[in-house]
């Protein structure tokens, strides 16, 4: 009988707890999306922002994190997806292939705050590229590419073995069985992998500090000359995302209505990771349908 | 029949093209990878070790020293207030986010594991992607005001570090732990029924016992990320430079003293390498986390 009655009552707690994170999330999301949601409008997200008046808005940031987060994407697709399939399909279990691992597990660990220090030393001062958007770039696909790499290879892993041996029973040559055979059947999970790392790239802010810089400049949207700069597409300029604009208005902001401003921008920012989210698993499913012959 | 065999050669000498194409370029994807992360280590450590070997700052100083005046005369490089801010913001936040956890994980797969998976995975998820920033301003807006109102004083410290903390790896340490108990074989759960156990009584002594080490994994890796964290803790910690005496007191962490500080120092100066020596402290002890988490795993295996 009292063994019956502590089952009871710790299965209360579990689910009282349990339930206690749903609400915690559901309060989270409600607070950010009410107290945001009546910020953004047309004005808020394409105008620029004000530093001691009221009334600005987010547009270069909004910019700003889109452009980076496609810069990112162009330099860690190739090596990320290169380095999944190195790992999936040409390493040997051995000394060598345990030390890539534990590289990768290192890597992922690092702060981000380390990653953008190591940006602002290597990257901005010994390169050259001052802070811009190309060394925010590259400080990003460090702090991407070991979460590429892992995804990658699941996605290789999970090809059944079947596809391979056909491959190699029609005498193709290993990369030829990758590229035409393995990479269409994990292209689904690559892209859903893809999509859900880029969703943590858009909120990263600690990383672009000391590389993409905390600054944005003028831009003029009718000059699309890559070297000038005001320039909006010129990768040498620096540049302020939105993640590293709600820090910045949050612990220094002084114009009136840094609060309201903070909020909208957060709203913004919680809204495009969720729809990087939904968009993840909705793409996916389309290009499995498309690659397989399956309904 | 010289026309049949012709085509042969060309082809053979394709496959071999294309074999060698695939295993340089994947390989040197994965050359960059480990060059990358030599140089951070060593370019980190180099400019945190010049603190010690080229401006004399004793290592005892750094790691014991209370006061932190790099601007001063005399001055001084303690960095023992941000030390302990870390170790304790970081370890707080594992003690509120680990019971959680584990009850959520529990829910997940014990208790109601069809329905209770489909309520807390999306929920999981979805905390988990919420980006850091957005945790520091949430942490601002409401964290630091109810504290201010409940416990008086400014609201920002350490307390509001670490539940801003708690909440930021409460998704990293349920997953593992889900993860974990989903993995365990059917069989051990049903001995233990067979044999009369309670739902609890079989949680306690039979499923938490077999999955302790990857429960400990999962804590630990969400203590590495709270070691980490940068932006939403300055955000709410308040920010001196004092060795904390109670949870209310306004601290620093060693991130949000770096985050701060380190624009505005010059480079080569002894204030900004000592910043530098902080961020090989948060090298350190990644290092030292990955070990952990190794360990852990080996056990898990046995």
């Amino acid at each position: 009988m009292k063994a019956k009655t502590v089952d009871k009552v710790a299965t209360s707690i579990i689910v009282v707890l349990a339930l206690f994170i749903v609400v915690l999330l559901l309060g989270l999301l409600g607070f950010i999306l009410v107290r945001g949601i009546g910020q953004i409008n047309w004005h808020f997200l394409t105008s620029a922002p004000q530093l001691l008046k009221g009334g600005g808005g987010i547009g270069p940031q909004l910019f700003n994190s889109i452009f980076l987060l496609v810069l990112t994407l162009i330099i860690t697709i190739p090596l990320g997806w290169g380095g999944g399939i190195y790992m999936a399909e040409y390493a040997k279990p051995g000394r060598i292939t345990s030390f890539i691992r534990l590289v990768v597990e290192v890597l992922s660990s690092f702060p981000s705050i380390v990653i953008g220090l190591f940006g602002l030393l290597l990257i901005v001062n010994t390169f050259g590229l001052g802070f811009s958007l190309l060394s925010g770039a590259m400080a990003l696909a460090i702090f991407n590419l070991p979460l590429m790499v892992r995804t990658t290879e699941q996605a290789f892993r999970a090809v059944p073995k079947e596809q391979k041996e056909a491959g190699l029973a029609l005498g193709l040559s290993k990369w030829k069985i990758i590229t035409s055979i393995l990479l269409p059947v994990a292209l689904p999970s690559l892209i859903t992998g893809t999509i859900l790392a880029s969703g943590r790239i858009f909120g990263e802010a600690a990383a672009l500090m000391f590389t993409a810089g905390m600054s944005s400049p003028p831009l003029d949207f009718t000059d699309w000359n890559p070297t000038s700069p005001r320039s909006p597409i010129n990768p040498l300029r620096p540049a302020e995302t939105l993640a590293v604009h709600i820090w910045k208005v949050n612990s220094e902001g002084i114009g009136p209505d840094s609060k309201e401003i903070a909020a909208g921008a957060s709203a913004v920012l919680v809204l495009l990771v969720l729809a990087f989210n939904l968009s993840a698993r909705w793409i996916g499913r389309v290009v499995y349908r498309r690659m397989t012959a399956s309904k | 029949m010289n026309n049949k065999l012709k085509p042969r050669r060309p082809l053979r000498e394709k496959h071999y093209w294309e074999e060698w194409t695939g295993r340089i370029y994947t390989s040197i994807c994965v050359v960059f990878l480990i060059v990358v992360m030599f140089s951070i280590v060593y370019f980190v450590a180099s400019k945190g070790l010049s603190t010690f070997f080229q401006d004399g700052v004793s290592l005892r100083e750094f790691i014991s020293g209370k006061t932190w005046n790099p601007t001063g005369e005399p001055a001084a490089y303690g960095a023992l207030p941000f030390i302990t801010g870390s170790f304790i913001t970081t370890l707080l936040a594992a003690l509120i986010a680990s019971p959680l956890s584990l009850c959520a994980a529990l829910f997940m797969t014990e208790i109601v594991p069809g329905k209770g998976k489909k309520i807390l995975q999306p929920a999981i998820e979805l905390l988990s992607g919420i980006p850091s920033v957005v945790y520091g301003f949430i942490g601002l807006s409401v964290i630091v005001p109810l504290l201010r109102s409940m416990f008086g004083g400014a609201g920002v410290g350490i307390a509001a570090g670490c539940l801003v903390l708690s909440v930021m790896i409460l998704p990293t340490v349920t997953s593992i732990m889900a993860d974990a108990l989903s993995a365990l074989p059917k069989g051990l759960r049903e001995s233990s029924y067979a044999l009369g156990a309670t739902r609890w009584q079989t949680i306690y002594r039979v499923i938490i016992p077999t999955v302790l080490p990857a429960l400990l994994t999962g804590i630990v890796l969400g203590m590495a990320r709270a070691f980490g964290e940068a932006l939403a803790v300055q955000m709410v910690i308040g920010n001196a430079p004092h060795v904390p005496t109670s949870l209310l007191e306004s601290a620093s962490t060693l991130t949000s003293v770096i985050t701060l500080s380190m624009g505005n120092t010059t480079m080569g100066s002894v204030h900004n390498n000592a910043l530098w020596s902080m961020a090989l402290v948060l090298l350190v002890m990644t290092f030292v986390f990955v070990i952990l988490v190794r360990l852990l795993e080996r056990r898990n295996r046995v």
